[in-house]
């Protein structure tokens, strides 16, 4: 495998629904930007979908095939009318259980968060679909990403779950920049940043004993991870 | 007595500035933290992380020229007092508190900051973060002066902490080892949102400790050493540790992304050495104003928490 050095890291800019060429065209470290809808959803929005069972307040599939792991800072102007400050992903490995059934469910084939997931995860599922996964950068540069955004479209279920929690429908443009985690093919930039720096970090733990007192379930390989 | 009365910090007052250390700490980026992201991404190296680094500072522009948050996960906002021993409080301590309390919800309608804090069990929202528990203010005190100052910090509060109880056979080493466990937890993948200040809280209770780390990372500030000799010499030592990881921003390859370790220490048990470290993101939301008695109120980059007295060792 080639070493993150190499990476072109061109830019796309994408209009939605993003078509399967658009996806199949997007290497990892590639840039994208987005025009056009993309809506949000958490765990208050999963609860409520898939194990709740609520019927979906509109038209998923319709809207977009764009999702995105966060919630905004948001208030309304003077006309009140809902203005989005900033927005920021929150971590994506909390969302396993229930992201193959919003993919699957309502053909959802990209999705921005924070920190990517598991390997075997993409390959049962992104690479299944032709799906991407796409990492906010930083990760909290929301005050960018709050620019992309040009307008609420909708809000759902806000009463119930809160602003933070809520499905909210924004309007894009020039949204991003937000980096290609997962292609089409199920392959992973973290999978090639572990590998680079799992290298050092072996390395700099020759000569530390363990502690003392261990800890039940506790991992000792720095190279393992914690999720 | 009468002259307390008419020289009193009003809760009006106190309000009106929490609001707008709530504002400041959300939309602009302390200048030290500022410094040290733009000095990273000039040296940087590898080309992912290099391209992160100058987003986030790219970003910490576009927050203040568009008066955005910088981060839209506005964290869980929270107040550190430090109350000059001659200060006088309109409505005393309760009034205080309300005031940052109102100066809060304020904030979050109209900065504005995300509701994040929700009850742990039902997950209800007020929507205007407050709650139980919520905001918290610590205190400290100062003696011989009258004013006080409020800092308001909003912390991330998923990733980058962790407490273990070591022993003092552990050493040094087991405090080295530690912080690269730490570093091993929350860097890949950049859960920490690094590059981060490490905090680091050595002795005490182990809420002592875990406060100490928190008040390490948050309210100390880029460049700055332990007063002691040898807790500085160590601050540095894990600095070029956690610059040898090669965990950059993001968790991608780079050049490390410790913006600074500041160790804080309290006396323990002797039979343990109780650590805890403590992650602050490069997001980092902090803004401090000292109160006069007076009404004057100035507004100051550096939050001086940690005093000559608030370090003291001594009975006096």
């Amino acid at each position: 495998m080639s070493g993150t050095a190499d990476l072109e890291m061109k830019e796309h800019h994408l209009t939605t629904p993003a078509t399967p060429e658009d996806l199949a065209k997007l290497e990892l470290g590639d840039v994208v930007y987005f025009d056009g809808v993309i809506f949000t959803g958490r765990i208050g929005l999963y609860k409520k979908l898939f194990d709740e069972k609520a019927p979906p307040p509109v038209d998923i599939a319709s809207l977009t095939n764009v999702t995105f792991h966060c919630s905004p800072a948001v208030g309304r102007n003077e006309a009140g009318d809902w203005e989005v400050a900033a927005v920021t992903a929150t971590a994506s490995f909390r969302f396993e259980k229930h992201l193959p059934l919003l993919m699957d469910g309502y053909d959802i084939r990209c999705v921005i968060g924070k920190g990517g997931m598991a390997q075997e995860f993409y390959e049962k599922h992104f690479k299944r679909l032709g799906a991407v996964f796409l990492n906010t950068v930083g990760y909290g540069i929301g005050a960018q990403y709050g620019r992309g955004i040009t307008g609420v479209k909708d809000v759902y279920w806000i009463d119930e779950l809160g602003i933070a929690q809520a499905m909210w429908v924004f309007e894009v443009k020039n949204f991003g920049p937000f980096l290609v985690e997962c292609d089409a093919r199920g392959n992973s930039l973290y999978q090639m940043a572990l590998a680079e720096t799992n290298v050092e970090l072996g390395k700099l733990y020759e000569g530390l004993p363990l502690p003392t007192l261990k800890r039940m379930g506790e991992v000792h390989n720095p190279e393992d991870e914690v999720f | 007595m009468p002259t307390v009365e008419t020289h009193a910090i009003s809760s009006e007052l106190i309000r009106e500035v929490a609001f707008e250390l709530n504002r400041r700490a959300a939309i602009g980026i302390p200048k030290d933290v500022g410094d040290s992201i733009a000095d990273m991404a000039e040296r940087e190296t590898q080309k992912l992380s290099k391209f992160v680094l100058l987003e986030i500072v790219n970003n910490y522009k576009v927050a203040v020229d568009e008066q955005r948050p910088m981060c839209a996960d506005t964290g869980l906002p929270r107040f550190y007092a430090k109350i000059g021993n001659d200060a006088a409080l309109e409505g005393g301590f309760v009034a205080l508190e309300r005031s940052v309390r109102q100066g809060t919800a304020d904030a979050t309608e109209r900065v504005p900051l995300r509701p994040n804090r929700v009850h742990p069990i039902t997950r209800h929202d007020y929507n205007n973060n407050v709650g139980i528990h919520a905001p918290t203010v610590d205190y400290s005190w100062e003696p011989d002066v009258d004013w006080i100052e409020l800092t308001s910090f909003h912390k991330g509060g998923l990733f980058g902490g962790d407490y273990r109880m070591l022993f003092p056979t552990d050493g040094i080493d087991g405090i080295k080892r530690f912080f690269l466990d730490v570093i091993s937890e929350f860097f890949k993948r950049g859960l920490s949102c690094q590059p981060a200040i490490v905090g680091i809280g050595i002795g005490g209770t182990k809420d002592t400790c875990v406060r100490l780390a928190k008040e390490a990372a948050c309210l100390r500030v880029v460049g700055d050493r332990n007063p002691d000799p040898e807790i500085g010499k160590l601050e540095e030592e894990l600095n070029e540790l956690g610059r040898r990881t090669s965990l950059g921003p993001m968790g991608f390859k780079g050049e490390g992304a410790v913006m600074d370790t500041h160790i804080e220490v309290a006396y323990t048990h002797t039979g343990g050495m109780p650590i805890s470290i403590h992650h602050q993101c490069f997001a980092l939301r902090r803004a401090t104003a000292r109160i006069h008695t007076d009404g004057q109120v100035e507004y100051r980059e550096n939050p001086d928490w940690f005093t000559d007295y608030y370090r003291r060792d001594s009975i006096a």
